[in-house]
């Protein structure tokens, strides 16, 4: 069936994928005078035709609701046809399975940059505790480094790829290198007048959005579009803002439409080849490497090494501690919002600004004791969005009705909602990881993985914390809860993955029984395979996990460098 | 190369770039009909009826040209098509038996009153559940294509899309709404 073709001499490194991982082990790598052949399972990306930046809605006959009207019927894109993503939950030919009794979403983006080019570009450093959680409350596990170790990282990231954000001193929100954050728009001043009544902190907002020229990259211009990828670069994306850079350098050997099928190692365990398939030709292809890192996005790289089986390695590859698609976790999500009188017949004004709220709520119940471990914090919507298609579902099924009094009670409506979204901690559980499903291959004959996935009443609890909150919140604003669901918080907290920071299934640590990787992101049983996403992550704070992915990938890197130099990889 | 981006992105009026391709398309689909909207799903008997429903629910509906948009996507969407095709031939029957006229032919007085019944789903009987329902499909996508319109976006006063050097908030905006809620 496949043509097995292989040429060309040995890579230094292999990186596999393109996003907030692979994209900063690429630039300081080539930074360092490495070379690096990187693989991407998508095609090349074109910012100036793929981004769908500042169209309107009526810019395409369908406005937005996908061919046919797809968004009515629930088959829309996720995030909107705007969006930049290039992927979703579901892919064409590429499925995964959940378990009996399981429900687990997985987003996946192919193309150059993945995720980085739509996320939300919430850049926030975890805290001093965060990396010792086990020593602090007595569940969960310990990473092997310290705040203190990974903070000139978080630091060199900062710098490089400019990240908004105000000095708080706030333990829970630890203060790094930052740009300044543009003012609250009128329903973020009024949330904060609230939240201030209710002794809950709220600070400019911490987004990897530039709002000054950065390393040749202009200004943001305030158009509030950041989803649909920013053809100016004035957010970070690993494509624009680092893989483009290193390309120039000549030294990185981009590979597109490289899915990347299984890791083949010698007779010492070492690993002396990737195998992968041109998606454009379904040839198989192999290319030797010296040392791979996988970046490949924290589900993914566990698959590959899943599938890399051998005699010597039956459970897949730097799987002896059997910790391989354990410890999976996503964050806790909950969402409310509400009405605001206040707001009816405000003066309008351009509230376009970043692509994202301008200010938050850093977790500030840190050192209370309360019901649930851990915490969360909350992210900020309203104001005047683009109009689109599902923007007015919400008054037309509320006033019914048509004719003037239907556009009079949309004209009062527009703009005055505020949302309030929850991201929590989750502590990882033995119910939640996921496996090779032997009974599925992809359209390539790679096998899927399939997901276990359960929430405790730890997550639960929190949920019902965060719409305790949500509602003060509301309420204090003068305002009325809209959408509010009954039932149980099982049946309200966000599905598995639905949040996309699936993260820790082959998880750091000093036991190489207990632990994938050691502190430096490199497997305990093969010296020359590092990794580079979400997957060495020990826990899952409530912070969202790009900056983190970055700054670890950045360390991972530079250590990498200096054992290939040493000679010892 | 990212420079390059930059720069080409910086030269023009921000609005007027990357969706050059696809105003392209659109005025070639007009174009192609002379400039009016020929419709690809419904007859002609259909449109016009859909036409008018359209601009009972949101007058001036057909400067967002909704009845073309719902068309065009149940061109698209067999689903859809017989939402349409449905919902409109429900409105004649039921409009026949009460005026003896179509939707289209009767009195907008009996039009005001089947419309006052079936755009409320509180009136929901065996004989007007079929109709409420359309109408929801009716008064949602009327709703969206009228304000995704320019027309639509102007009447909201949706003031962004443009981009600016500077982010600033209107003070005046930001008192509007602090004496309006007890937070002052």
């Amino acid at each position: 069936m496949f043509q097995i073709i292989r040429p060309r001499p040995a890579a230094d490194v292999v990186v596999i994928g393109s996003g907030a991982g692979g994209g900063t082990v690429t630039k300081v790598l080539t930074d360092l005078g490495v070379n690096v052949t990187l693989l991407e399972a998508g095609p090349m990306l074109n910012p100036l035709k793929d981004f769908k930046e500042h169209m309107w809605p009526y810019d395409v006959p369908h406005r937005g609701s996908g061919e046919g009207g797809a968004s009515y019927f629930g088959r829309g894109r996720p995030f909107g046809w705007f969006s930049a993503h290039a992927g979703g939950w579901e892919l064409d030919g590429e499925p995964y399975t959940s378990a009996e009794g399981s429900k687990f979403m997985w987003f996946r983006s192919r193309i150059l940059g993945g995720r980085t080019n739509h996320y939300g570009r919430i850049s926030l450093r975890f805290a001093d505790y965060d990396f010792k959680p086990y020593t602090r409350d007595g569940i969960g596990t310990d990473w092997p480094i310290s705040y203190d170790e990974l903070a000139p990282y978080y630091d060199k990231v900062e710098s490089f790829i400019g990240v908004t954000g105000s000095k708080e001193g706030i333990r829970s929100a630890p203060d790094g290198i930052f740009q300044t954050c543009p003012p609250p728009r009128v329903h973020e001043a009024l949330i904060k007048k609230a939240a201030d009544r209710l002794a809950i902190p709220c600070i400019p907002n911490r987004l990897a959005i530039i709002t000054k020229p950065t390393n040749g990259r202009p200004a943001c211009h305030y158009c509030g579009q950041c989803g649909r990828g920013c053809v100016t670069a004035s957010n970070y994306s690993s494509s624009q803002v680092q893989i483009f850079p290193a390309l120039k350098t000549g030294r990185v050997n981009l590979i597109t439409n490289a899915m990347a099928r299984e890791l083949i190692t010698d007779e010492t365990g070492k690993v002396t080849a990737v195998s992968y398939i041109d998606k454009t030709t379904r040839s198989e292809h192999e290319i030797r490497c010296r040392t791979v890192v996988l970046a490949a996005s924290c589900c993914e790289s566990v698959r590959l090494l899943l599938n890399s089986r051998a005699p010597r390695h039956a459970n897949g590859l730097a799987n002896s501690s059997g910790q391989v698609g354990r410890n999976l976790t996503d964050s806790v999500g909950f969402s409310l919002g509400g009405q605001v009188p206040a707001l009816v017949g405000l003066p309008r004004y351009d509230s376009d600004g970043m692509g994202g709220a301008h200010l938050y709520m850093p977790w500030w119940l840190w050192d209370k004791k309360l019901d649930f471990p851990r915490g969360y914090h909350i992210e900020l919507g309203g104001g005047y969005g683009m109009p689109g298609v599902g923007s007015f579902q919400g008054v037309c099924a509320q006033h019914e009705g048509y004719g003037e009094s239907l556009k009079k009670a949309i004209s009062d409506d527009y703009g005055t909602h505020v949302g309030f979204s929850g991201r929590g901690e989750m502590i990882p559980n033995a119910e939640t990881f996921c496996e090779i499903d032997p009974n599925v291959v992809d359209r390539w004959g790679i096998p899927v993985l399939r997901f276990h996935f359960k929430w405790s009443d730890s997550e639960l609890k929190q949920v019902e914390h965060m719409e305790e909150t949500f509602t003060a919140l509301v309420e204090t604003m003068g305002g009325r809860v809209t959408g509010r669901r009954s039932g149980p918080a099982s049946e309200k907290i966000s599905a598995g993955g639905e949040i996309i920071h699936e993260v820790g299934a082959a998880r750091m640590g000093d036991e190489p029984s207990r632990s994938v990787l050691n502190k430096y992101c490199q497997a305990h049983d093969v010296k020359n395979l590092f990794m580079a996403d979400a997957a060495p992550f020990v826990s899952n704070p409530d912070k969202n996990p790009t900056l983190t992915i970055t700054a670890l990938a950045w360390r991972t890197a530079e250590y990498l460098a200096e054992e290939m130099r040493k000679g010892n990889v | 190369m990212l420079r390059k981006i930059a720069a080409a992105a910086l030269a023009g009026p921000l609005a007027a770039r990357p969706a050059q391709h696809v105003h392209q398309a659109v005025a070639k689909e007009r174009a192609g009909s002379g400039g009016v909207y020929q419709p690809k799903a419904l007859t002609a008997r259909e449109f016009s009826s859909l036409e008018m429903l359209c601009e009972l629910i949101v007058p001036g509906a057909a400067k967002g040209q909704a009845a073309a948009f719902i068309d065009l996507l149940s061109s698209q969407n067999r689903e859809l098509a017989a939402i349409y095709t449905g919902g409109l031939a429900w409105l004649d029957d039921t409009m026949e038996h009460r005026a003896k006229a179509t939707f289209l032919a009767a009195r907008p007085a009996d039009r005001a009153a089947l419309l006052d019944q079936i755009a409320y789903r509180r009136n929901s009987t065996r004989d007007l559940a079929a109709g409420i329902r359309f109408f929801e499909w009716a008064r949602r996508m009327t709703v969206d294509a009228y304000y995704t319109s320019a027309a639509g976006v102007e009447e909201l006063g949706y003031l962004g899309n443009k981009g600016m050097t500077e982010f600033k908030v209107p003070q005046t905006a930001i008192d509007y709404a602090l004496t309006r809620s007890d937070l002052r």
